[in-house]
């Protein structure tokens, strides 16, 4: 059925384009280009009317009929199985499944019934669509046609066609991001307000609470299961392991970059600055196999030369190799920063009589300070956002501590173990990860917000 | 310099010359030197780490692209498998190939009787071991009832001891003339010189040094004091009391057991495992057969001594006396691990592979591709050069910024609530996955694709107009395929980072264990990055072997993608 649609689709596509373009060469006569539009133009015209009838009537169309044929089917089974939402999943994959041959085992006479009235009511369906897909585009190729004439301005029309489909690509970055604030915002409220939901805690439990214990009822009548959604120690964790990737990254990024801009010769750039790129292009799932498998073992093995009790996913390896990874951030945007520092400023700190090194002190580092800044900002949003590193390296237990050789879980690493495995939408453990990718969405939000305006004032001031 | 005449300001001298004012000459350019330094400290510094990170994963990672096997002759029976279905590759795949193999390596090492030798004896194998031997029979039934010598797959922990022994093994030539009580159980060698002596010696030696070794731990132990390890530092005290005891007894006969390293002896083509030493003779059970019990001459037989303790190791004295037998033997082959490549996952680590994984990621990027080229370069050609000026195109381009730098896991939620949640979509999907990874990279290839529209001079634009092209005839027509080059290093460069991301697909479900290899867009499926996160879970040596040799795959296409981009850049680069 889908091969036979798309089949059509590809024929009067082709068919369209043709008919029109040849009817609009045809009336061109005696040589002289007497045609407004190229004749293309009027080909491509009833060629989009096809496309855009056809696809339109295909989605909307087999959903439609995909419900139905589900509905009814199911009504056969009895309205006790239309009511219960769990018998109506697994009739409904039962039916599926009788239907294109898969199932396994003897199936009730009512569940044949069902799955007949299924298939045949979605083969008449589809069938419908494929009628209804064929007439609209025939009757949309036959408008354009009919319509073609010397003064016809078939290129305007197609032109506006392409610039609606055009602006409609352009918010697909709006949609996004609506998308993804409704979808956590929708969650997060239920988390905290919906009467229905077992355990969930208040905004300020939320956001005070020390202990970090989400367990999901598994039974409706565990009713009283202890939980806890303490937000602190996933906050202090991710601190802490931000803290410590910063202390890493700052001094061996800011001081790259600073070398690179103002003291290495273009051979030495070409040579240094790759390296700098190949670790920003390693995954992250790399560098975590790194940070689990080797770093941390390593710390591990230090500290017990000198007498320290370190905990096998320490806070302190996970950082080390989160602060490695935002290495290349750090330099690369304050390397940019750096070199759009008018050369004036340097030539006046020279005049001067200062060093090189006095006039990177004193002159270009607090002329560049803002754009460090937001670089830094950035590079913290990053290791907050984090996760595959802090998932294989650190730890799930939420201590709170601030001592970076014990484990610590982060606010990445709990949405992981909460929304990996099977979920319900139903409960406070899973809605809860959502809350959590809320806070991670606004913290992050507001870092880059600032950053970005920072860097584009700074931009302005000296372009 | 001089002063100048006639003022009477106080004079102003330009100080370079005297000692003070060269110190701090010196001070300054010591200054300036520390701090170019800091700057070579921190590239060295960060060039080190990467260059041990690499080293670190292509040394994990280069044993699993080899493959240890025995290559033997197995003996098929004729009445393998039924004889009306002798020509059927069902039943010929469906047949138990167990005895088989258990009877080529029983064949291999004889006179194994014992129930748990047999065991040890084909734990040796994978549970895969006759994978090949099946497809050979399948393929050419006419060699049922005849003998093949096919490749048998060894098991994981057997092909780790080919690939990093777990033990220094010491040979020594034994001095006096030996003789066996027996060939096989407990049996007793008598030497005509006192050869034993020295491995009283060694093993008291031994005991001495791991005395030390627990006593180092106790203490380190109860400087953090706490009641939790009471317990612990008591057990490690008395075994350094036993192990002293031992030290200082005069005894000559000295018991091993598995905390010490293990001795055995090899004689008249047998393999003996000592339990307990004195100068002149020795007791142990027979691991490997005699084949007499005659008397061997001084020379003709050796100690063997397994340095590492047998209870700090993964395959016992029996295993290794079977896997160094095996490789005497010649019938240890090293071979090119094509399995990894063309196998999907399996729970053995010997069996696993990376095909399933490379596949889903293949559909995955597929369907971010066909996604994001289209809207990204449609968007960016829009917001370039036909968006008004106004409010909703200003917040469309701060938006995209903004969106470039969400954490991943965010839009793992975004699909999680809206594809799975909403629209029902299947999980573990790579169509779901691939849709995810659109919305992730989106804002890469945009702001890419609007740099490169930018890029080209306004003049092409203008001489198009000029000659009475259309706006869009001449975006589409002359700006756009100049900027092409552009935007096709963009989208690599987004491809490339789509292709290693993880933390999103983890949450739409593609972390489910899949043995089959995806056909479609709506199977379960894994991909590359998320197959290594689940093998680097597991608990098994090999698998990390594994994640390694999987990590060097995805690096050598991530390499293979950036250096297209960079080509592409360095080609088509055009400076107007």
């Amino acid at each position: 059925m889908t091969s036979l649609y798309f089949l059509t689709l590809a024929i009067l596509v082709a068919a369209a384009f043709f008919l029109g373009r040849q009817r609009a060469q045809s009336l061109i006569t005696g040589g002289a280009p007497s045609l407004h539009s190229l004749p293309s133009y009027h080909g491509m015209l009833p060629m989009s009317a096809v496309l855009v009838a056809m696809l339109l009537t295909y989605v909307i169309g087999t959903n439609v009929v995909a419900k139905y044929a589900e509905s009814s089917a199911l009504a056969m089974l009895g309205a006790e199985t239309v009511a219960d939402p769990l018998k109506r999943s697994a009739g409904l994959r039962d039916i599926q499944n009788i239907a294109t041959g898969k199932h396994s085992g003897e199936a009730s006479a009512m569940l044949k019934d069902a799955a007949q009235q299924f298939a045949s009511s979605s083969a008449l369906g589809n069938w419908m669509v494929y009628g209804l897909g064929s007439l609209l585009a025939l009757i949309g190729m036959g408008y354009f046609i009919s319509r073609i004439s010397p003064v016809y301005r078939a290129r305007n029309i197609f032109e506006k066609l392409i610039l609606v489909i055009m602006g409609i690509c352009a918010t697909v970055a709006i949609l996004t991001t609506i998308g993804i604030v409704f979808s956590v915002l929708f969650e997060t409220y239920r988390f905290f307000f919906d009467p229905a939901l077992k355990g969930r805690p208040t905004v300020s439990q939320f956001l005070f609470g020390t202990e970090w214990n989400p367990q999901a009822a598994l039974r409706a009548d565990q009713g009283d299961i202890k939980t806890a959604f303490g937000f602190v120690p996933l906050l202090t964790g991710t601190l802490l392991i931000t803290t410590i990737a910063i202390i890493v990254a700052g001094p061996l990024g800011l001081f790259s970059a600073i070398y690179l801009a103002e003291y290495a010769s273009p051979r030495f750039r070409a040579i240094a600055k790759p390296i700098l790129e190949v670790l920003a292009g390693i995954p992250t799932v790399v560098l975590g196999f790194f940070a689990a498998l080797t770093v941390a073992p390593l710390i591990r093995g230090w500290g017990e030369q000198y007498g320290l009790d370190v905990a096998s996913e320490s806070a302190l390896a996970a950082g080390l190799v989160m602060g490695m990874m935002i290495i290349p951030f750090i330099s690369s945007l304050s390397d940019d920063v750096i070199n759009s520092v008018p050369q004036s400023l340097r030539d006046g700190a020279y005049a001067l009589g200062a060093t090189k090194s006095e006039t990177i002190k004193n002159v270009i580092l607090p002329a560049a300070l803002p754009g460090i800044v937001s670089a830094f900002m950035l590079a913290i949003s990053r290791a907050i956002g984090e996760t595959m590193i802090v998932v294989m390296a650190a730890g799930l237990a939420a201590n709170l501590t601030a001592n970076p050789l014990e484990a610590v879980t982060t606010i990445t690493v709990q949405i992981k173990t909460i929304l990996v495995g099977d979920q319900e939408f139903d409960s406070a453990k899973t809605l809860a990860a959502f809350a959590l990718g809320f806070v991670l969405f606004v913290v992050t939000l507001i870092l880059n917000v600032i950053a970005l305006q920072v860097v584009r004032r700074y931009r302005e001031q000296y372009d | 310099m001089t002063d100048i005449a006639g003022t009477d300001a106080p004079a102003f001298r330009l100080d370079m010359t005297s000692d003070a004012a060269k110190r701090r000459i010196r001070k300054r350019y010591a200054a300036e030197a520390r701090f170019k330094s800091y700057g070579l400290v921190a590239l060295g510094v960060t060039t080190l780490f990467v260059a041990a990170l690499v080293f670190d994963i292509i040394r994990n990672g280069l044993p699993a692209f080899t493959q240890h096997s025995l290559t033997m002759d197995v003996a098929v029976p004729a009445d393998f498998v039924p004889a009306d279905k002798r020509t059927d590759p069902v039943a010929i795949r469906s047949a138990d190939y167990f005895p088989v193999t258990r009877d080529a390596l029983k064949a291999a090492i004889p006179g194994i009787e014992s129930r748990q030798g047999e065991r040890t004896l084909t734990r040796v194998l994978s549970s895969g071991a006759a994978d090949e031997l099946r497809d050979r029979l399948a393929a050419d039934p006419s060699l049922i009832g005849r003998t093949v010598k096919v490749p048998l797959l060894l098991s994981d922990d057997a092909d780790l001891y080919f690939k990093a022994p777990s033990t220094p093994i010491v040979k020594r030539g034994g001095v006096g003339t030996a003789t066996p009580s027996g060939t096989t159980g407990e049996i007793t060698i008598l030497t005509s010189s006192n050869d034993f002596a020295a491995e009283v010696v060694s093993i008291k030696q031994a005991a001495k040094a791991k005395a030390d070794t627990l006593a180092i731990e106790a203490a380190r132990l109860s400087t953090f004091g706490g009641q939790s390890l009471a317990p612990r530092i008591a057990e490690i005290n008395a075994e350094i009391a036993e192990l002293r005891a031992r030290v200082d007894s005069p005894k000559v006969e000295e018991v091993l057991d598995g905390k010490l390293p293990s001795k055995l002896v090899e004689i008249n083509g047998g393999l003996v495992k000592l339990t307990k030493i004195t100068d002149i003779s020795v007791a142990g059970e027979v691991l490997l057969p005699l084949t007499s019990a005659a008397e061997a001459k001084p020379g003709d037989w050796r100690v063997v001594t397994y340095t590492t303790p047998e209870s700090n190791r993964k395959v016992s004295d029996l295993e290794i006396g079977f896997l160094e037998r095996l490789r005497e033997k010649g019938f240890v082959e090293n071979r090119f691990n094509t399995r990894f490549f063309t196998a999907g996952d399996s729970r053995e680590p010997e069996l696993a592979g990376i095909r399933g994984a490379l596949i889903g990621s293949l559909l995955t990027l597929f369907v971010t591709l066909a996604l994001c080229v289209p809207i990204g370069v449609l968007a960016a050609v829009y917001l370039e050069e036909f968006a008004p000026k106004n409010r909703l195109t200003d917040i469309i381009e701060v938006n995209i910024n903004n969106l470039a730098a969400v954490p991943s896991i965010v839009f793992g939620l975004l699909g999680l609530a809206v594809f799975l949640n909403f629209f029902n979509f299947p999980r573990s999907a790579p169509l779901v996955g691939g849709l995810v990874l659109a919305l992730l990279v989106l804002p890469t290839i945009i702001i890419a694709a609007r740099a490169a529209l930018k890029a080209v001079p306004p003049s092409i634009k203008e001489a198009a107009l000029g000659v009475g092209a259309s706006h869009q005839q001449a975006v589409f027509h002359h700006v756009l395929p100049l900027a092409m080059p552009g935007i096709m290093t963009g989208t690599i460069i987004g491809m490339a980072h789509a292709l290693g991301e993880t933390a999103p697909l983890l949450m739409i479900g593609m972390v489910a264990f899949i043995v089959d290899v995806p056909g479609a867009l709506t199977d379960a499926a894994t991909v590359l990055p998320v197959q290594i996160y689940l093998w680097s879970d597991l608990p098994e040596q090999a698998f990390k072997l594994k994640t390694a040799g999987a990590i060097m795959v995805l690096l050598g296409f991530l390499f293979l993608m950036n250096g297209a981009a960079i080509y592409l850049r360095k080609k088509f680069e055009r400076r107007w």
